[in-house]
């Protein structure tokens, strides 16, 4: 017997081990709706999922709509600027107003770390975290973990290298807690400006020389970098970013043979990743979106079961 | 401490199977179009004897199918066990004579969600109910067409159909709370 007992997702780092294989069991089960030729279940019939996002997202909002739509459920989606956000309302009101609309989940995406929490005390409903500042971006992770499970069987003594902008990423931040969680090494790589002081605190290895990181790795996780954010202050140039941090085919072969190449996207080609790399035969980057949609359906459903706690 | 009666002994539920599959072969005049498909789990496993055995009175092959029901299921807001399994239907389904397996009929409500779950997956000819033990106490309109035993129970008691570890019926226990 399997029990959920979580209200809200609002990050790995709340979950155990028993919650993460439990919901990556449920999205294995899941995946198989998707491909069928009616790809609908009733399993949550009338319930109401409001998408509230704070910033911008195709992905992310697109895959929660899908797996809401793949359950039955009554989707809705409210973006920042198309809202009354933009006429200056609190996120407090904001969700106020939603809740008189008496929705079963929101799935929130907020530029301000914590929000999702922030909302979760003070709402009835579930409240699903898609990405709340540098904090966490929890329905990534279990998509990259599923990702990995699927093609290594576990994640179990796995090492896997995460590059990039490390001190900005959610999706590098939710991995680590949940790749240490299910027993994997973590390699952490970033130059010094992106690299958060005090994260080996969190069960990282810390490197500065990507080439260092990667050698040997089952899975090297490439992170965006967020152009519209901090490519002026951080970088010197994207060249010299590419140079040192980017994964090309020269430096996987540094990684194991049969290493995963992984990148939560949209990829900026040529910067993190070589176009060659980008298509290559070693990434699967188009099987993290596909298990997306499931991983999400799987937190859905989870999240709507019977018996919660508060927390 | 439940009191325990075994109802059915191994002999038993083979006997009661071997009936089954041989009024099913019956009923639908050979193996044609039909399928069997076990709901998980304890359907599936007896779906698999029963497959064994139509296949050995016919000498025709049948296909096996498996259906987890959870996502079709209406009571998910009261529900702790909330573990999803897989489906593994790899055949078409349309036009097909669909023998749905369970092991115990009681409410009707799973083999609701079960005719969902199937009309989802594409479009029977028709769907026909096997169970190995009828214990009554429906709540929706569905009979079985094919029963191993009827047994009649009270609410409070539970019926148990064990399996051995290569998935082979051992007994049926009647189990009576004291």
């Amino acid at each position: 017997m399997s029990s959920f007992r979580h209200k809200h997702l609002l990050g790995i780092e709340y979950l155990s081990r028993e919650d993460i294989e439990l919901i990556l069991d449920t999205a294995d089960s899941f995946k198989e709706i998707n491909t069928r030729e009616i790809k609908k279940v009733p399993t949550l019939r009338g319930r109401t999922i409001i998408n509230l996002f704070y910033e911008a997202s195709t992905r992310t909002r697109t895959s929660f709509e899908i797996a809401g739509k793949r359950l039955s459920a009554d989707t809705i989606n409210i973006s920042a600027s198309a809202s009354s956000v933009a006429k200056g309302e609190t996120l407090e009101d904001t969700a106020r107003n939603i809740e008189a609309m008496r929705p079963d989940i929101i799935v929130m995406r907020h530029g301000a770390s914590g929000s999702p929490h922030y909302l979760a005390k003070r709402l009835d409903c579930s409240i699903i975290n898609a990405g709340d500042g540098a904090h966490e971006h929890p329905s990534q992770a279990l998509l990259d973990m599923m990702t990995i499970r699927e093609h290594k069987g576990t994640l179990e003594g796995l090492t896997v290298a995460i590059v990039g902008d490390i001190a900005h990423s959610r999706v590098a931040r939710s991995n680590l807690y949940g790749l240490v969680k299910m027993g994997a090494r973590v390699r952490l790589a970033a130059p010094g400006t992106m690299m958060p002081p005090g994260i080996e605190r969190l069960g990282a290895e810390l490197y500065h020389d990507m080439n260092e990181a990667i050698r040997d790795a089952d899975v090297v996780m490439m992170l965006r970098i967020q152009m519209e954010r901090q490519g002026n202050t951080m970088l010197p140039t994207l060249r010299e970013y590419a140079r040192y941090y980017g994964l090309n085919p020269e430096n996987l072969k540094l990684a194991k043979k049969d290493a995963l190449v992984m990148h939560p996207g949209p990829v900026n080609r040529g910067v993190e990743l070589s176009s060659v790399v980008a298509d290559g035969a070693q990434n699967v980057i188009l099987d993290q979106v596909e298990n997306g949609v499931a991983v999400r359906m799987a937190l859905l459903y989870l999240v709507s079961g019977g018996e919660k706690s508060e927390e | 401490m439940a009191k325990k009666t075994i109802i059915l002994d191994s002999a038993g539920v083979q006997r009661a199977l071997t009936r089954i599959a041989h009024e099913i072969l019956e009923y639908n005049k050979g193996v044609e179009n039909l399928v069997l498909v076990g709901i998980r789990t304890g359907g599936d496993h007896l779906a698999a004897v029963l497959q064994k055995k139509v296949e050995d009175i016919e000498g025709a092959a049948i296909s096996l199918g498996a259906l987890d029901i959870s996502m079709y299921r209406d009571d998910i807001a009261s529900r702790t066990d909330i573990e999803v399994g897989k489906t593994d239907i790899s055949f078409p389904l349309d036009g097909k004579k669909v023998v749905l397996v369970d092991d115990v009929l009681y409410t009707g409500r799973t083999i609701r969600a079960a005719m969902g779950a199937l009309m989802d997956l594409g479009r029977p000819k028709n769907i026909q109910l096997a169970v190995l033990i009828d214990r009554g106490h429906r709540e929706l309109p569905i009979r079985p067409d094919y029963i191993g035993r009827n047994v009649p129970t009270a609410r409070e008691e539970k019926i148990e159909v064990v399996f051995d570890e290569d998935l082979c019926p051992v007994e049926v226990q009647l189990n009576k709370p004291q």
